[in-house]
C-alpha cells in the first residue's frame, strides 16, 4: 500500500495517505540539520525547547517521592535562574497522576497519563478505555495511548481506528496523544498512514514512541509525521500536535527537532500547544547550554540537578 | 515463342518497405564491365531522402522496443535469405566487375558478418552496460540504447561485403538507417534491399536510396532528424568542410576504417544511459 | 490558519529565532593580487601581457588579476604538453600515473575547505555546495581514476589501445573545479597530457589546483592552465597539435568546436546544454518530489546543464503540487553564498543574469504567468530569486530554450504517454527525472526517455562510477564510470 484513500467507517471520510521515499526523505532531514542558529537567537531556541518540553518517568520503581521530584524540576528547571521557563507536562502511570496534579498545582505543568496497556496496547478496549478515564478521573489533563500496532500491521486499520475514536470518548477534555511507536511501523510509508489514521480517529497530538522499545524518535521520522499533520491540516483544517519522544539527549538535536517542525508546519506549531519533545536526560543538556551562553565558559553536570 | 528475352530487374529505392521510383522521375544508367547497360538505377532526390527519414524515424522506437531476441531472429532470417540468393549475388558482383572467386568469396564472408552481428543482439548491453556502485543508497546502471536513425554512405568497393558491414552494426540495436548508394554499389545495395523487404525487417528499418553520394551528402548531413550518420564510405577526395553542417544537431560523425567484424562498429552507434534509484523501504 | 509561512519567509525567524549569518570564514584563503598561466610546471605571464579581473558575483567586488593566454600561450602550453607526453607521461606505468591522481585527491581533500570557500567566492555558489557536493566529488573524482590508471586493459578487453596525446579541455563556469576533475582525472588515468582552460569567470579554483599539481610532482608539462575566454578558448581547438578536443558549456560553443573538429577528422566530445523534463506522476512521493523540484531547479541557482528546469505534473495533482511547491519556495533561503544556510547564491555574471532576465520576461509576454518568493535580494552583486512560470505551453521559448537560472516552467499532463511526448519534444537530451511509486511505470519511462541520465524518484545526483552524458544536441560522450575512459584512448596504430 504505497499510495491510498484510507476511508473510515465511523466518520466516512476519505483520507489521502501521500507515500513516502525513504532516501529523499531521510536526506532532506539531514539538510535541515545543517541549519545554524544564530547566537543571540540561541537562548530563545533554548527557551523554547523546555516549553515544549515533557518530562517523563515510566518505570515500575516509579514512586510518589520520584513523580515529586520530577514534578520540582518540571517547575522549575534551573532552582539557580528564574528565567529559565517551566516545561511543558509531566509524563507518568496513572498511579501517579494524583502525586502529579498535588505537586504541580497552580503552575503551568500539565499532567500527562499513559493509559490503555500501555506501552503493547493489547488488552481489551474495555479494559483500556477503563484505564483512560480513570487516569482522566485522577486529573490528568492529557493521555497518551499508543496505536494497536497488531491490528494495523495486519491490515486490520478499522479496528485500530475504532479504538482510538472509543479512547478519544473516553478522555472527555483531556487531550489525546496517540504514539504511533513508529520503531515497530517497518517504513515511512507504514509511519504516515498510522499518523493519518489516528489523527482522523480525533487524535489531539500524534506522539513517535513509547520509549520502551529502541528504535524511537528520529528527525527524518518526525519530519515524515509532520508531513502528513501538514497534509491533515490542509484537508480538514483541523491542526494536530507533535511530540517527538525518546532518543532526544542533546540541545543540538532538540534545535534539529525545532527547525524541521518550524520549516515543514511553520510557527503555529512552535509552541507547547502543538508540539512536544518527550525525554528525560535532555533538560539537564539544555541548562548547560544556557549555563555556557551566561557565563561564556562550559559548564558541567554537577552544577545541574539529576532530577 | 514467349521466354527468350529476359525480363530485366527494374532498380528502384527501397523506402518504407516499398520499391518506389524517385519522385523526380530520373534514372541514371550502370553498366557492366563490358560497357553494356545493366540497369537504369532511380536517382534519389532530397525529398525522396526526406521521406526515407520519415520512414526510418517512425520505424525506430518500434524496432527497438521488440526484444533483442526478436531482433536476432529477424536478423538470423536475413542470413537464410542471402544464404539463398548467394548465385544471383554472385552473378550481380561478377557484372560489375568481381571476379567469380572474390565474389563468392564476399558473399560468403557478407553472411558471415551478418550472423556474427545478429548474434550481438541480446549480448552488446551485457557487454557494454554496467552497473554503478555510487556512494550513497542509490541503484545506479547503465545501458547502451540505439542513437536513432542513421544515416550511412555505402562503401563502393566491396560493395556487398561494405554495406553489410555497416548496416548490420547499426540496425542490430535498434537503430533505424537510411543508405545512399552510389555507382556499381547501387545495383549490391538494392538486392540487398531486396533481400531485407522479404526476411521480416519491418518496414521502414531499412531505407537505401541510389543516386549521387555529393548531392545527397548535404542532405544527409544537415537534416535535423538524422542522429548519426557513417561516412566511412565517403570517397578519400570529399572535403570534409560538407560535413561540418553535422554539427547543426550534434550528430555523431562516424568515420572507422575497419573491415573486419567489430564491436565498436556497434557501439559507435549507441547511447549510454544512466539511471539512478533510491534503496529504500 | 495552517502554513503561515506562506508568506514572509522564514518562519522560524518570525518566531524570534534567526538562523545564524553563519559566514564561512575567508581567512583560510589567499587570494594572489595577480595569477600567471600555468605552463610547464610554472606560473608564467601572459606573453602579450594582458590580463582579466576576476570578481565576486555576489558583490562584484574584483577578486584578483588574471593573465589572459594569446594564441602564442595556448601555442606554448601545448609544446609543453606534447614534451610532457614523450619525455614522462608516456613511459610512466600506469601504477605510477595513479601515485600521482591520489596524491592530487588527497591534498584535495586536505585543503577542502580552502578551495569550497574560494568556489563559492569566484562563483557565487551557496558554501553549502561548494562544501558538501563540489569539493568531495572533485576528490572523489580523482581517486576514482586513480585506480584505473593501471587497469585499463581490463576496461576495454579485446582492444589494443593508448592515449591521444595532447588533449585541449575547456570546462564551463558552474562547476569550476568539479569539472576541471572531472577533465583531468580521466584524461591522466589514460596516459593524456593536457592544456585545460577554465571559465573567464571562474578561473582561481582551477588556479589554485595548478598549485596542488605543482605541489604533488607531477612532471611538468602533463597538466597546463590557461586562462581567458572565448579566444583562448580558440586557439586551443584550433591548435594542429592537440590530439583530441573534450568541451563542456553552451550548445552554441559546442557546435562551433564540431564542426572544426569534424573539419580536421578530430576526436572530440561534448556536453552540452539541456533542458531537463521532471516528471511527477499523481501518485508520487509528493513531499519528497518537492524536494526534488526544488533540488532539481535551484541546485546551484540553476546554473546546472541537467537542471530539471521544465517541470511535468499530472493534471490531477498539479494544482495541489504548484501550491506546496511554491510554499517550499518561501522558505529558500537566498543570499550571502558564505552563510551556511544559504540555499541560493549569486547570478554568477553579470551577462548571465540578462539572460535570464531576458527570457523570463520572453515567457510573460508569451502569457506565462509568474510566482516569485517574497525574499528580499542583497543590493549589490548579481541576484536573481526562485522563479516559477506557470501556464506555460510547449511552445513557448522559456519551454524550449535552456534559461540556465533559477527558473522553473511548469507544465502539466494527462497520460504517461503525453508526459513522455511532452518530455522527448527537445533538441536536447542530457537528463529527465521522474517521480512514481510504480516501479513498471518508472522503467517504461526511464526506457522512452531520450536522455543519457534519468533520475527516477531522486534527481542532481553524480558519482565517479556513474556515466554521465547526453543525447541528441547535449553532446556525446560519458564522463565518469568506465565508459568515461573511451574518450581518452583510441585504438593502437592511428586508428581512430
Amino acid at each position: 500500500m504505497s499510495t491510498s484513500n484510507i476511508t473510515f467507517r465511523k466518520t466516512g471520510s476519505s483520507i489521502k495517505v501521500t507515500p513516502v521515499d525513504e532516501v529523499s526523505l531521510e536526506a532532506r532531514a539531514a539538510s535541515l540539520a545543517t541549519r545554524s542558529i544564530k547566537t543571540d537567537s540561541k537562548r530563545a531556541a533554548l527557551h523554547l525547547a523546555i516549553r515544549c518540553m515533557d518530562l517523563t518517568t515510566l518505570e515500575g520503581a516509579d514512586t510518589p517521592e520520584k513523580v515529586a521530584s520530577l514534578c520540582q524540576k518540571a517547575k522549575r528547571p534551573d532552582p539557580s535562574n528564574h528565567d529559565v521557563p517551566s516545561v511543558a507536562a509531566v509524563c507518568i502511570y496513572p498511579e501517579m497522576v494524583h502525586h502529579a496534579v498535588e505537586a504541580t498545582e497552580g503552575s503551568s505543568v500539565k499532567v500527562a497519563s499513559v493509559a490503555g496497556a500501555f506501552p503493547s496496547g493489547l488488552s481489551t478496549i474495555e479494559a483500556r478505555t477503563a484505564d483512560i478515564a480513570d487516569a482522566v478521573k485522577r486529573g490528568a489533563d492529557e493521555i497518551d495511548i499508543v496505536l494497536n500496532r497488531s491490528a494495523f500491521l495486519a491490515g486490520d486499520e478499522q479496528r485500530a481506528f475504532e479504538e482510538i475514536v472509543a479512547s478519544k470518548d473516553a478522555c472527555g477534555k483531556a487531550h489525546l496523544k496517540v504514539i504511533l511507536e513508529v520503531g515497530e511501523l517497518g517504513s515511512y510509508d507504514k509511519i504516515r498512514q498510522a499518523s493519518m489514521l489516528a489523527m482522523t480517529a480525533g487524535a489531539d497530538f500524534i506522539k513517535t514512541s513509547t520509549g520502551k522499545i529502541s528504535q524511537a524518535s528520529s528527525l527524518p521520522r518526525v519530519l515524515c509525521m509532520a508531513e502528513a499533520v501538514r497534509d491533515f491540516a490542509q484537508q480538514t483544517d483541523i491542526s494536530v500536535g507533535i511530540k517527538a519522544a525518546g532518543g532526544i539527549r542533546t540541545a543540538k538535536q532538540a534545535w534539529h527537532y525545532l527547525v524541521v517542525i518550524g520549516e515543514t508546519l511553520g510557527t503555529e506549531w512552535l509552541s507547547p500547544e502543538m508540539f512536544r519533545i518527550g525525554a528525560s536526560s535532555l533538560l539537564n543538556d539544555v541548562l548547560l547550554q544556557l549555563k555556557r551562553l551566561d557565563s561564556g565558559s562550559y559548564s558541567g553536570p554537577d552544577y545541574v540537578t539529576v532530577d | 515463342m514467349t521466354g527468350k528475352i529476359p525480363i530485366a530487374k527494374t532498380y528502384k529505392l527501397f523506402i518504407d518497405g516499398a520499391f518506389p521510383r524517385s519522385e523526380s522521375g530520373r534514372t541514371f544508367s550502370v553498366n557492366d564491365t563490358e560497357g553494356e547497360l545493366i540497369a537504369n538505377v532511380s536517382q534519389a532526390s532530397r525529398k525522396d531522402f526526406r521521406e526515407a527519414v520519415r520512414a526510418a524515424r517512425a520505424a525506430q522506437l518500434p524496432w527497438a522496443s521488440r526484444t533483442a531476441y526478436n531482433r536476432g531472429q529477424i536478423l538470423y532470417r536475413v542470413a537464410e535469405m542471402l544464404e539463398s540468393r548467394k548465385t544471383e549475388f554472385v552473378e550481380l558482383l561478377k557484372s560489375i566487375g568481381v571476379n567469380s572467386r572474390s565474389a563468392t568469396r564476399e558473399i560468403e564472408d557478407s553472411i558471415q558478418r551478418w550472423v556474427w552481428y545478429a548474434g550481438w543482439s541480446d549480448k552488446y548491453s551485457q557487454i557494454l552496460g554496467s552497473v554503478n556502485p555510487v556512494s550513497g543508497p542509490y541503484f545506479n546502471f547503465t545501458v547502451p540504447e540505439p542513437t536513432g536513425v542513421v544515416g550511412i554512405i555505402a562503401p563502393t568497393e566491396p560493395s556487398m561485403l561494405g554495406l553489410i558491414s555497416r548496416l548490420a552494426p547499426a540496425i542490430v540495436s535498434g537503430n533505424t538507417v537510411v543508405v545512399v548508394s552510389e555507382g556499381h554499389s547501387s545495383l549490391t545495395s538494392v538486392t540487398i534491399g531486396e533481400v531485407l523487404a522479404t526476411s521480416d525487417v519491418p518496414a521502414g528499418v531499412v531505407n537505401i536510396l541510389t543516386g549521387d553520394q555529393t548531392d545527397l551528402l548535404p542532405w544527409m548531413v544537415g537534416h535535423l532528424d538524422v542522429n548519426a550518420i557513417d561516412i566511412s564510405g565517403i570517397s578519400q577526395e570529399t572535403d570534409l568542410t560538407l560535413i561540418e553542417e553535422a554539427a547543426s544537431n550534434v550528430k555523431r560523425v562516424v568515420s572507422r576504417q575497419v573491415n573486419e567484424e567489430s564491436l565498436e562498429l556497434l557501439s559507435d552507434f549507441l547511447e549510454m544511459k544512466t539511471v539512478w534509484h533510491p534503496i529504500g523501504r | 490558519m495552517v502554513n503561515s509561512n506562506s508568506k514572509g519567509g522564514s518562519s522560524l525567524e518570525d518566531f524570534g529565532i534567526e538562523y545564524a549569518s553563519a559566514i564561512e570564514s575567508t581567512s583560510l584563503v589567499n587570494i594572489k593580487d595577480k595569477y600567471g598561466l600555468f605552463i610547464d610546471g610554472n606560473f608564467v605571464d601572459s606573453s602579450s601581457g594582458k590580463s582579466f579581473k576576476t570578481l565576486d558575483p555576489s558583490t562584484e567586488k574584483p577578486l584578483s588579476v588574471v593573465a589572459e593566454a594569446s594564441s602564442d600561450d595556448v601555442d606554448r602550453a601545448v609544446r609543453a604538453a606534447g614534451v610532457a607526453y614523450e619525455k614522462y607521461w608516456k613511459k610512466m606505468p600506469g601504477a605510477d600515473r595513479a601515485r600521482y591522481l591520489f596524491r592530487i585527491a588527497r591534498h584535495l581533500q586536505e585543503r577542502a575547505r580552502e578551495f569550497a570557500v574560494l568556489e563559492t567566492l569566484d562563483g557565487g555558489k551557496p558554501i553549502k555546495e561548494s562544501r558538501d557536493v563540489d569539493l568531495p566529488l572533485a576528490a572523489a573524482h580523482f581517486f576514482y581514476h586513480a585506480g584505473w590508471a593501471d587497469k585499463l586493459e581490463y576496461a576495454f578487453p579485446q582492444r589494443q589501445l593508448e592515449p591521444h596525446g595532447v588533449v585541449g579541455q575547456i570546462i564551463p563556469w558552474n562547476f569550476p573545479l568539479l569539472m576541471a576533475a572531472w577533465k583531468l582525472a580521466p584524461a591522466l588515468a589514460c596516459g593524456n597530457t593536457v592544456v585545460l582552460k577554465p571559465a573567464e569567470t571562474t578561473p582561481l579554483t582551477a588556479l589554485l589546483l595548478a598549485e596542488i599539481i605543482r605541489d604533488v610532482d607531477l612532471p611538468p608539462g602533463v597538466v597546463n592552465i590557461v586562462t581567458g575566454a572565448g579566444e583562448t578558448g580558440s586557439a586551443i581547438v584550433e591548435h594542429p597539435e592537440v590530439n583530441k578536443l573534450a568541451f563542456t558549456g553552451s550548445t552554441e560553443v559546442g557546435k562551433l568546436i564540431q564542426r572544426s573538429a569534424i573539419r580536421r577528422n578530430l576526436p572530440l566530445t561534448l556536453e552540452l546544454g539541456g533542458k531537463a523534463p521532471h516528471v511527477i506522476f499523481e501518485d508520487a512521493a509528493l513531499d519528497q518530489a518537492i524536494e526534488g523540484v526544488i533540488n532539481g531547479i535551484f541546485f546551484n541557482q540553476g546554473h546546472v546543464c541537467c537542471a530539471g528546469s521544465r517541470l511535468l505534473v499530472q493534471e490531477s495533482i498539479a494544482d495541489n503540487f504548484i501550491d506546496r511547491l511554491q510554499k517550499r519556495i518561501e522558505l529558500l533561503r537566498v543570499g550571502n553564498p558564505l552563510d551556511k544556510n544559504t540555499d541560493i547564491g549569486a547570478i554568477n555574471s553579470q551577462a548571465q543574469l540578462e539572460r535570464i532576465d531576458q527570457l523570463v520576461k520572453a515567457g510573460i509576454e508569451e502569457g506565462a504567468e509568474v510566482f516569485k518568493p517574497s525574499c528580499s535580494l542583497p543590493e549589490n552583486g548579481y541576484w536573481y530569486p526562485p522563479t516559477v512560470l506557470t501556464g506555460v505551453q510547449q511552445s513557448h521559448r522559456v519551454a524550449r530554450e535552456e534559461i540556465f537560472g533559477p527558473v522553473l516552467v511548469v507544465q502539466t499532463f494527462r497520460t504517461p504517454e503525453e508526459a513522455l511526448e511532452k518530455a522527448n519534444n527537445t533538441p536536447y537530451g542530457l537528463s529527465a527525472g521522474i517521480w512514481t511509486e510504480k516501479g513498471s511505470l518508472i522503467h517504461w519511462m526511464a526506457e522512452r526517455l531520450r536522455a543519457g541520465v534519468i533520475w527516477a524518484n531522486t534527481f542532481n545526483k553524480f558519482d565517479p562510477t556513474s556515466p554521465f552524458g547526453g543525447y541528441k544536441e547535449s553532446g556525446f560522450g560519458r564522463e565518469g564510470g568506465m565508459h568515461g575512459l573511451a574518450a581518452y584512448l583510441k585504438n593502437s596504430g592511428g586508428r581512430s
